[in-house]
């Protein structure tokens, strides 16, 4: 049996803790107000807990395809999110969990929309990798890897072409930097001056296969500089670090329609989904002990709160009680929740048949089978 | 009436449609400054500027993509493709992106694009620019197709399309676009889902889109001329959402149906046609279905090979007279 190879991502983590102290200063986070400052760890908290409790109802049988988790990326998703002003979009690949938790939406709806329940924020027709809300102006949650990423490009015109002065943060992983559409969207953005911010989350594995077999050059953002495109590397552990890189790459979206490719070095604890049973094979278990003793985000920023004198015990076991609370309502919510009508499966194809099917002429459902659909019902 | 090409209708109707609506642009390559490869747009940069023509890079990925984007967002983009073949290289933003975020997202987006150009063979330039994709969008549910066969249609179902909340793809075909029709002046909607009797007859009936259906009126001529058969025409001219019920009552009026296309045969949109009608019309059938399709193998380069390879009038005749 060969060796497997575990050339585990050495990223800055290990200042992870230095970073926060020097980046405390940045004005967007020494002006935070407290309750926010708090409000940034409980949304990690809250999506910590709550990527645990899927990863049980998925064990139960309840959830079904596939269910990537979030856990230990957490100060990305909140950090950047975090940011985000009135003109400001986000869409993501199909690690979406946190990124949807972060913009707001309801944890009761993602549960439910797990579960395929009528409830879900995409009535079950999306699933885990699917989440959506464009009212809270986030566009998904989207499952092929790289394909979000000229969507994100098309955001952001729509929003230079309209005269809004805003951006779009374009999530992707560490594997999606290899797709043909993301170099496509790079050049694209350069050339138009698009107000897009491409966030790589680098949590070091493209599924099962490191960075260093999978991506050449050693540091993934570097490929902006080709395209004339600003680029830094973050700590993706750092909340700190994350807020105030993110908000001069958003400044420069904002005031000067410039895009920006952010790296954020970070790393997931649990696989690639919840179907990789076997995440030994890439990467040994003391790699991953060791980050979540030494690099955890929501671990290092609790200390700094600590330090700022905004967290203590109490308020800590207060806010994990509550989101333990939030995460156990939203799951009862998915329970209780019924599965969408059989009519369902053909609503939300069509605009057109939606909301004036008088007006549409021909057919645009083939072989329906109309009786037999209509004489079905979903047990409860 | 005046006589306009097929492609100045279609120039008529970006005009119009990039007048009317400000979220109207049009993007793809050469489209701007170079007046479009086929010279559909011809003029249009000159008269709107660069923020509604806008000349991209050879990145169909990437701007179909920006596309969907942009139209989630409200804007209506009109994104040419020089050749639909090109459309290959940015399949997964149309059927992945396109087609579904809508379903996937419980109905809470949109997605008002057209995609357009040109989708046909005969052309003596080989496979790679020869496809004609039309039953690849027609088999995923969230997508419309239409394939104009006239210049009126032309016009009216660009118009259409521009105006539909989906994502409707328009297959084009440069060996029209030269060609003249009476198109009277004024506003053209043609709504998408409306087939159309291009030639009434009563002794069979030949049921096409595309350029197919120029081919079928004239193999209607040489069979009225030469045979004495009265051809009843049916222009499909929308694949996605189809005109059943135009295809059965025209079946049900001359009991004979012959199917042609120029896609290729196999899952070819005629195939779908042909199970409607042996499931909803048998009753109504005097003889077995026929298809006549482009020859099954690559488009070849050769041309007077390639010639025999699309449905000719010839061929569309003799098939014919297999039943009557």
């Amino acid at each position: 049996m060969s060796t497997p190879t575990t050339s585990a991502p050495v990223p800055p983590h290990s200042e992870a803790a230095e970073h926060d102290v020097r980046y405390a200063k940045s004005p967007v986070n020494s002006d935070l107000a407290p309750e926010k400052k708090v409000k940034l760890y409980t949304d990690m908290v809250r999506i910590r807990l709550f990527e645990d409790r899927s990863l049980r109802v998925y064990q139960q049988g309840k959830i079904g395809g596939f269910l990537h988790l979030y856990n230990g990326q957490e100060a990305v998703a909140v950090g950047t999110c975090s940011l985000l002003g009135e003109h400001d979009h986000v869409i993501t690949a199909y690690r979406d969990h946190g990124h949807a938790i972060a913009v707001g939406m309801n944890m009761g709806e993602l549960m439910a929309e797990m579960q395929g329940k009528f409830t879900g924020c995409s009535k079950g027709k999306g699933g885990s990798m699917h989440f959506f809300s464009p009212e809270k102006h986030f566009w998904g949650g989207h499952g092929i890897v790289g394909g979000q990423t000229p969507l994100g490009l098309g955001i952001a015109y729509a929003l230079k072409y309209q005269g809004k002065k805003g951006c779009c943060l374009c999530y992707l992983g560490d594997g999606a930097i290899n797709q043909g559409a993301f170099h496509e969207s790079l050049n694209l953005a350069a050339l138009w001056d698009v107000p897009v911010i491409y966030v790589i989350e680098n949590n070091g594995y493209s599924m099962g296969t490191s960075q260093k077999r999978s991506s050449a050059g050693e540091i993934l953002a570097q490929r902006a500089e080709g395209y004339g495109i600003e680029w830094a590397v973050i700590n993706g552990n750092s909340m700190y670090e994350v807020r105030a890189r993110t908000w001069e790459a958003m400044h420069r979206a904002r005031e000067r329609s410039k895009p920006t490719l952010l790296e954020m070095r970070t790393y997931r604890y649990r696989g690639h989904s919840v179907a990789d049973a076997n995440a030994e094979k890439y990467r040994t278990k003391a790699e991953i002990e060791t980050y979540k003793r030494d690099f955890d985000p929501i671990t290092l920023f609790k200390a700094v709160l600590i330090r700022e004198g905004l967290l203590d015990d109490a308020k800590i076991e207060a806010i994990h009680a509550a989101a333990k609370e939030e995460v156990e309502a939203a799951v009862k919510f998915a329970d209780e929740s019924p599965v969408a009508p059989v009519s369902e499966i053909f609503t939300d194809v069509y605009a057109g048949i939606d909301e004036a099917p008088s007006q549409q002429l021909g057919t645009h459902f083939f072989n329906k089978d109309a009786q037999f659909v209509a004489s079905k019902r979903i047990a409860e | 009436m005046a006589l306009i090409t097929y492609r100045q209708a279609l120039n008529d109707a970006l005009a119009e449609e990039i007048a009317r609506d400000p979220n109207v642009f049009i993007m793809g390559e050469e489209v701007a400054q170079y007046n479009g490869a086929y010279k559909v747009t011809e003029g249009l940069w000159e008269r709107f500027g660069s923020k509604r023509l806008v000349d991209a890079p050879i990145s169909e990925t990437g701007f179909l993509g920006l596309g969907v984007g942009a139209a989630m967002m409200g804007l209506r983009p009109v994104i040419e493709m020089m050749f639909w073949s090109f459309a290959y290289v940015g399949f997964d933003q149309i059927i992945n992106n396109a087609a579904t975020v809508r379903y996937m997202s419980g109905g809470q987006t949109k997605v008002p694009m057209v995609i357009r150009g040109p989708a046909n063979g005969g052309t003596n330039v080989g496979s790679t620019h020869s496809h004609t994709p039309e039953m690849f969008i027609a088999n995923q549910p969230g997508l419309k197709v239409v394939c104009p066969a006239t210049a009126y249609d032309a016009k009216g179902l660009m118009k259409a399309a521009i105006r539909d909340d989906d994502t409707v793809c328009v297959m084009e075909n440069t060996l029209l676009y030269g060609e003249k029709w009476e198109v009277p002046e004024g506003e053209i909607l043609v709504p998408l889902g409306k087939a159309d009797i291009k030639r009434a007859g009563s002794d069979l009936s030949f049921i096409a889109h595309g350029r197919a259906v120029i081919t079928c009126l004239k193999a209607a001529e040489i069979l009225k001329r030469d045979h004495g058969i009265d051809a009843e025409v049916l222009d499909l001219r929308s694949i996605r959402p189809l005109d059943e019920q135009a295809i059965l009552e025209t079946v049900a009026k001359t009991h004979r149906v012959v199917l042609v296309e120029e896609n290729k045969p196999f899952c070819g949109v005629d195939a779908q046609i042909a199970s409607l009608i042996a499931d909803q019309a048998f009753d109504e059938l005097d003889a077995p279905i026929k298809r006549v399709s482009s020859l099954d193998a690559p488009q070849i380069y050769a041309k007077p090979l390639e010639d025999i390879m699309l449905p000719t009038p010839d061929r569309v005749v003799a098939t014919a007279l297999t039943i009557c």
